[in-house]
C-alpha cells in the first residue's frame, strides 16, 4: 500500500483542512473535560497505551480531535506542566507560539523548555490517519465523507472494513454510495472466501481509479483461485478498454483545444484575406500585440480582473494598428497581392523589432487569473480549465464575428464591396471607409485571439512568426473567404495534428500536416469549401 | 571571339561581367601579394565575406529568374540554397575522416554521439566530391521539379503558391531540426576540415572559393541571360502578363514553368554548395522562412526582371546588413522592414528601374 511518508502527511493534511472547514459546534463543558483527562492520560503513557487513548479521543465527538490527533501525529502536540495543559505548537521557533489543544484559544508564546513533547511513533500515525479517515467518514459534510472513502481506497484497512460497511447503509448521497462500495470491493478482494474475492474483482472491473488497478492485477497474477484470477483478467480487460476511450476523448480534447487555438489565429485572417483578398504577413505580429496588452494589463490591475479588461483593449489596440497599416500601405497596393505580401512582411519585422526595443527581446511571462486555472471534471475526463475556457471563448468570437458579418450595416457593406466594388460605390458605400473598417475588423480579432494565446505559450517578440504560416494553411484549407470553413478548417487539423502525435512525435505531426495541406492545395487549390458564383471568379 | 547578340545588347550585364572579371584579379592581388600590415591588404575575413556576397548574388539571381519573368513569387528558394548546402556539407562531413572528436573513420561525429552504428543509405556515395558536386544540382532540382509539377499542373498560383512555397520551407526546417533525419539536427554540419585534400582554413583556398564563387555567378548571370533571350524566355514573359493566354495560344505552361523553376533552385543549390565551405557550417535555420523572403527583397531593391539588379540588389543589402548588424544591431530589423515597405511602394522597379528611368528621360 502506500508507504511514502510524504504523500501520506499529504493526505492527512487533506483530511485536515477537511476537518477544519467544518463548522465548529459549541463545545460542552463535559466534552471538553473528559478530553483534558484523555490528554493527560496520554503524557504519562507507553506507546501501547497511547493506542488505547487513542482510540478512545477518536470516539469523542468533539470538534478539536481531528486537530488534536493531527498535531500529535506531526509531532506538535506538547504538555504545558506549569498551567497543567494540553497545547498545539504553531511554528517551530525556540519560543512556539502555543493555543489550546482543547479549547482552542490562543495562548501566545512558550519557551521550548517550559514545553514537554508529547511523542508518537509510526505505528501511532498509521492509526491517527486511519482514525482521521474515520472521523471523515461520519461527517456532515459529503466532501469530508468522499474524501476519507478515498483515502480508503488509496490505503485500504481491514480495520475500517466494518465502518464503511455501516456507512453504506445510511449513505445518502449517491455517489459516495458507489465509491464506499468500491472501497467495500477493495477490501473484499483481501478476504478469504474465493468466491467473495471474485464477485469483488468483477465489480472493481472497468474503474478507473488508478489505486485500483495495482490490487486487480496482482489479483489476477497471484491469486492461488483460477476463478479468482480469471474474473480478475476479465476485469483488467474492461478497465483497459475503458482507458484506452479514455485516451481517444483526451486526444479529441487535446485535438479541439488546439483546433480552437488555430481557428483565433486563422480566423481575422479570414477576414482580411477571406473576405479582402489582402495578405496580410503582419497578422502574427497583431497577435503579438494584443498579447503584449494582457501582460500590460496585468502590470496594472490584478491577474484575476485583468483578462476581462485586456480583451476589449487588445482588440482596441490591434484594430487600430490594423487600421494604421491598411491607410499607411496597404492602401496603395490593392490588387497587386505579391507587392501586399512583401509591405506586409517589412511591417511584420518592424513591428517585432518595435516589440524587442521596448520590451526587451526576452519572454513576458503571463499570469493565469484563478479563475482559469486548475482542472475540471467533465465525467470521468479531467480537464484543464483554461483550455476548456479558450474553446469557449473560441466559439464566442466566432459568434460575434459571424454575426458582426450577417447582422450588421458594416457587414453588409463588407459583403457587398467584396462582391462587386464598383456597384456598391454606385449605391453609395464608401468603399475605402469600408476596407479600413474590415482590417481593422480583422486586426482586432488578431488581438483578442492574443489574449488567449498569452494564456497557453511565452509571450515574446517571435510569439507571431510561429503561428502566421499555420493560420494561412488553415484559412486555404478551409476555402479561403468562408468563415465556416476556417471552423471545419482548424477543428480538423488540430484533431489531426493531436491524433499523429503519439504516433509519429509532435514535430513529425506537425511536419505530415503541413506535407497533407500541400499535396490538398495542389489537389483542390480553392479549398475545403470554394466560393462559388460570381464572386469566385474576380 | 565573336560576342553574341543577346549579350552585346545587354550594356549592364557587361559591365557586371567586367566587374566580376576586376573582381577576380584584383581581390587575390590585394589579399595575397599586398603585405599584411598595409592599408589596402584585404584579410582572408574581407575575402570570404565577399565570397558570401556573390553566393547571396547567384541566389538572388535564381530567385529573380522565377520571379521577375515568370512571375512565380517562390517564398522557399532558401530551401533549395540550403539543401545544395547541405549536400555539399556532407562531403565535406565525409572528407573529415577520422579526425573527427570521437575519431570514427567512417560516421560523422554527431552519428557516434546519437549511439548510431552504421551510415544512413542517403549518405552513401558522399565520400566522392563529383557525386556530392552532382548531387548539389540533383537534390535541389528534382525536389523543385516533383513540387512544380504537382502545382503547376493544378494551376495553383499567385499568393497561393507563395504560401505553399513558405510551408515548405517551413516543414523542411522543422524536419533538419530533428536528430532523427540524420543531418546533425540543431547543430547542422560543421567542423569542416578540407576540400579534395585542400584546407579549408588556408587563406589559398578561400581565394580559391571566392574565385569560383565569381565564376558560378558570371556562370549563372549568363545562362540566365542567355535563356530569357530565347523564344522560351518570352513565353515565360507570355506567362508572368497573362497565363491564360499563353495557355490558349498553345503553350504547355505547366511544362515550362516546372523546367524554369527546377533550373532557378539548381542554381540557388549550386549557390548554397559554394556558401558552405566558405562559412563553414550548414545548419536548419539556412531554412527559415526569413532567409526565402529576404532574398526576394535583394531582388526587389535592385529591380526585379532585369538580373543585374538581382546582383546589385543582394550585394548591397547583405552589405548594409554586415554593416548594420556590426555598428548598430536595433536598427536592423527596422531598416529591413522599412526596406520592404519603401521599395514596393515607392519603388516598385528596383534601383536599376530607376537609373534606367533616369537615362530614358535625361
Amino acid at each position: 500500500m502506500l508507504t511514502c511518508p510524504l504523500v501520506r502527511a499529504g493526505f492527512l493534511t487533506l483530511v485536515f483542512a477537511m476537518a477544519l472547514l467544518a463548522v465548529p459546534t459549541p463545545a460542552r463543558a463535559a466534552d471538553d473535560a473528559v478530553a483534558r483527562a484523555l490528554l493527560a492520560q496520554l503524557r504519562e503513557a507507553d506507546f501501547s497505551d497511547k493506542a488505547r487513548l487513542v482510540e478512545q479521543l477518536a470516539a469523542l465527538e468533539h470538534p478539536r480531535i481531528a486537530t488534536i490527533l493531527k498535531a500529535l501525529a506531526d509531532s506538535r502536540l506538547y504538555y504545558q506542566e506549569a498551567e497543567n495543559r494540553a497545547v498545539i505548537g504553531l511554528d517551530d521557533a525556540p519560543t512556539i507560539a502555543i493555543e489550546d489543544a482543547v479549547g482552542g484559544a490562543a495562548l501566545g508564546q512558550a519557551g521550548k523548555r517550559d514545553l514537554e513533547k508529547i511523542t508518537a511513533n509510526n505505528r501511532l500515525r498509521n492509526l491517527i490517519e486511519n482514525r482521521l479517515a474515520s472521523l471523515g467518514l461520519a461527517s456532515a459534510d459529503p466532501g469530508q465523507r468522499r474524501a476519507a472513502v478515498q483515502a480508503f481506497l488509496k490505503n485500504p484497512d481491514p480495520a475500517g472494513t466494518e465502518r464503511l460497511r455501516a456507512r453504506l447503509a445510511v449513505e445518502p448521497d449517491a455517489g459516495i454510495k458507489a465509491l464506499l462500495a468500491l472501497a467495500l470491493a477493495l477490501a473484499d478482494l483481501a478476504s478469504p472466501e474465493a468466491a467473495a474475492r471474485a464477485q469483488a474483482a468483477t465489480a472493481l472491473g472497468g474503474r478507473l481509479q488508478p489505486e485500483l488497478r495495482g490490487p486487480l492485477s496482482r489479483a489476477a497474477a497471484e491469486d492461488p483461485d483460477p476463478a479468482v484470477r480469471e474474473a480478475a483478467r476479465t476485469a483488467l480487460t474492461r478497465t483497459e478498454f475503458r482507458l484506452q476511450l479514455l485516451g481517444w476523448a483526451e486526444t479529441l480534447f487535446f485535438g479541439l483545444s488546439l483546433g480552437s487555438v488555430l481557428i483565433l489565429a486563422a480566423i481575422g485572417l479570414a477576414v482580411t484575406f477571406g473576405v479582402m483578398g489582402v495578405i496580410n504577413m503582419a497578422h502574427g505580429e497583431l497577435m503579438m500585440l494584443g498579447a503584449y496588452t494582457t501582460w500590460l494589463t496585468q502590470q496594472w490591475l490584478p491577474v484575476n480582473w485583468s483578462l476581462p479588461v485586456a480583451v476589449p483593449l487588445a482588440f482596441l489596440v490591434a484594430a487600430l494598428a490594423g487600421i494604421a497599416i491598411e491607410r499607411g500601405v496597404i492602401r496603395f497596393l490593392y490588387g497587386r497581392p505579391l507587392e501586399t505580401l512583401l509591405a506586409t512582411f517589412g511591417v511584420s519585422l518592424i513591428l517585432q523589432q518595435a516589440v524587442r526595443s521596448i520590451f526587451s527581446p526576452l519572454n513576458r511571462s503571463v499570469a493565469t487569473p484563478d479563475w482559469m486555472s486548475g482542472t475540471i471534471a467533465l465525467g470521468p475526463l479531467e480537464v484543464t480549465l483554461n483550455r476548456l475556457i479558450i474553446i469557449g471563448f473560441c466559439i464566442a468570437v466566432f459568434a460575434l464575428l459571424w454575426l458582426a458579418l450577417q447582422r450588421t450595416r458594416l457587414g453588409l457593406e463588407v459583403r457587398a464591396v467584396t462582391q462587386n466594388r464598383a456597384m456598391a460605390q454606385a449605391m453609395g458605400v464608401r468603399s475605402a471607409r469600408v476596407d479600413a473598417l474590415t482590417f481593422g475588423l480583422g486586426s482586432g480579432i488578431a488581438g483578442v485571439a492574443g489574449v488567449a494565446l498569452s494564456q497557453l505559450t511565452n509571450v515574446g517578440p517571435n510569439l507571431g512568426q510561429s503561428y502566421i504560416v499555420d493560420s494561412f494553411m488553415v484559412v486555404v484549407f478551409g476555402g479561403v473567404g468562408n468563415l465556416w470553413g476556417t471552423l471545419v478548417a482548424g477543428l480538423s487539423l488540430g484533431v489531426a495534428n493531436k491524433l499523429l502525435e503519439p504516433w509519429s512525435g509532435a514535430v513529425l505531426a506537425k511536419i505530415l500536416v503541413l506535407v497533407f495541406l500541400v499535396l490538398f492545395i495542389q489537389k483542390r487549390p480553392r479549398g475545403l469549401f470554394p466560393q462559388r458564383g460570381r464572386a469566385a471568379e474576380a | 571571339m565573336r560576342v553574341p547578340s543577346w549579350l552585346r545588347s545587354d550594356r549592364a550585364g557587361l559591365a557586371l561581367l567586367a566587374v566580376l572579371a576586376a573582381l577576380a584579379l584584383v581581390v587575390p592581388a590585394l589579399n595575397l601579394l599586398v603585405a599584411a600590415d598595409h592599408p589596402l591588404h584585404l584579410s582572408a575575413y574581407t575575402v570570404t565575406l565577399l565570397g558570401k556576397y556573390l553566393c547571396y548574388a547567384l541566389l538572388a539571381v535564381s530567385v529573380d529568374l522565377v520571379w521577375g519573368y515568370m512571375g512565380i513569387l517562390s517564398l522557399g528558394h532558401a530551401a533549395f540554397f540550403a539543401l545544395g548546402g547541405y549536400c555539399f556539407g556532407m562531403y565535406l562531413m565525409r572528407q573529415i575522416g577520422a579526425r573527427g572528436v570521437y575519431g570514427d573513420p567512417v560516421l560523422p561525429d554527431f552519428m557516434v554521439f546519437l549511439n548510431w552504428t552504421e551510415l544512413p543509405w542517403y549518405w552513401l556515395g558522399f565520400d566522392q566530391f563529383w557525386f556530392a558536386a552532382l548531387m548539389v544540382l540533383a537534390a535541389p532540382g528534382l525536389l523543385a521539379f516533383v513540387f512544380g509539377w504537382f502545382a503547376f499542373r493544378s494551376r495553383v498560383s499567385g499568393v497561393y503558391l507563395s504560401i505553399i512555397t513558405q510551408a515548405l520551407t517551413y516543414a523542411l526546417m522543422l524536419a533538419f531540426f530533428r536528430n532523427e533525419m540524420g543531418f546533425g539536427g540543431n547543430n547542422g554540419l560543421t567542423d569542416f576540415k578540407d576540400a579534395l585534400g585542400f584546407p579549408l582554413h588556408a587563406d589559398s583556398t578561400r581565394i580559391v572559393l571566392f574565385l569560383l564563387s565569381a565564376l558560378a555567378l558570371a556562370g549563372g548571370y549568363l545562362a540566365c541571360r542567355w535563356l530569357v533571350s530565347t523564344r522560351l524566355g518570352r513565353v515565360l514573359v507570355a506567362i508572368r502578363d497573362a497565363e491564360p493566354r499563353a495557355r490558349f495560344l498553345g503553350y504547355r505552361v505547366e511544362r515550362v514553368k516546372t523546367l524554369v523553376f527546377a533550373f532557378s533552385a539548381m542554381l540557388a543549390g549550386l549557390a548554397g554548395a559554394l556558401y558552405v565551405p566558405q562559412v563553414g557550417i550548414i545548419n536548419p535555420g539556412e531554412f527559415a522562412p526569413l532567409n526565402s523572403i529576404e532574398a526576394v527583397i535583394w531582388v526587389a531593391v535592385g529591380g526585379r526582371g532585369t538580373l543585374v539588379g538581382a546582383v546589385v540588389g543582394a550585394v548591397l543589402v547583405n552589405y548594409a546588413k554586415t554593416w548594420l548588424t556590426g555598428a548598430l544591431p536595433e536598427v536592423w530589423l527596422f531598416a529591413l522592414g522599412g526596406l520592404f515597405v519603401a521599395v514596393t511602394l515607392l519603388l516598385p522597379r528596383g534601383l536599376v528601374g530607376l537609373l534606367r528611368r533616369r537615362g530614358a528621360t535625361a
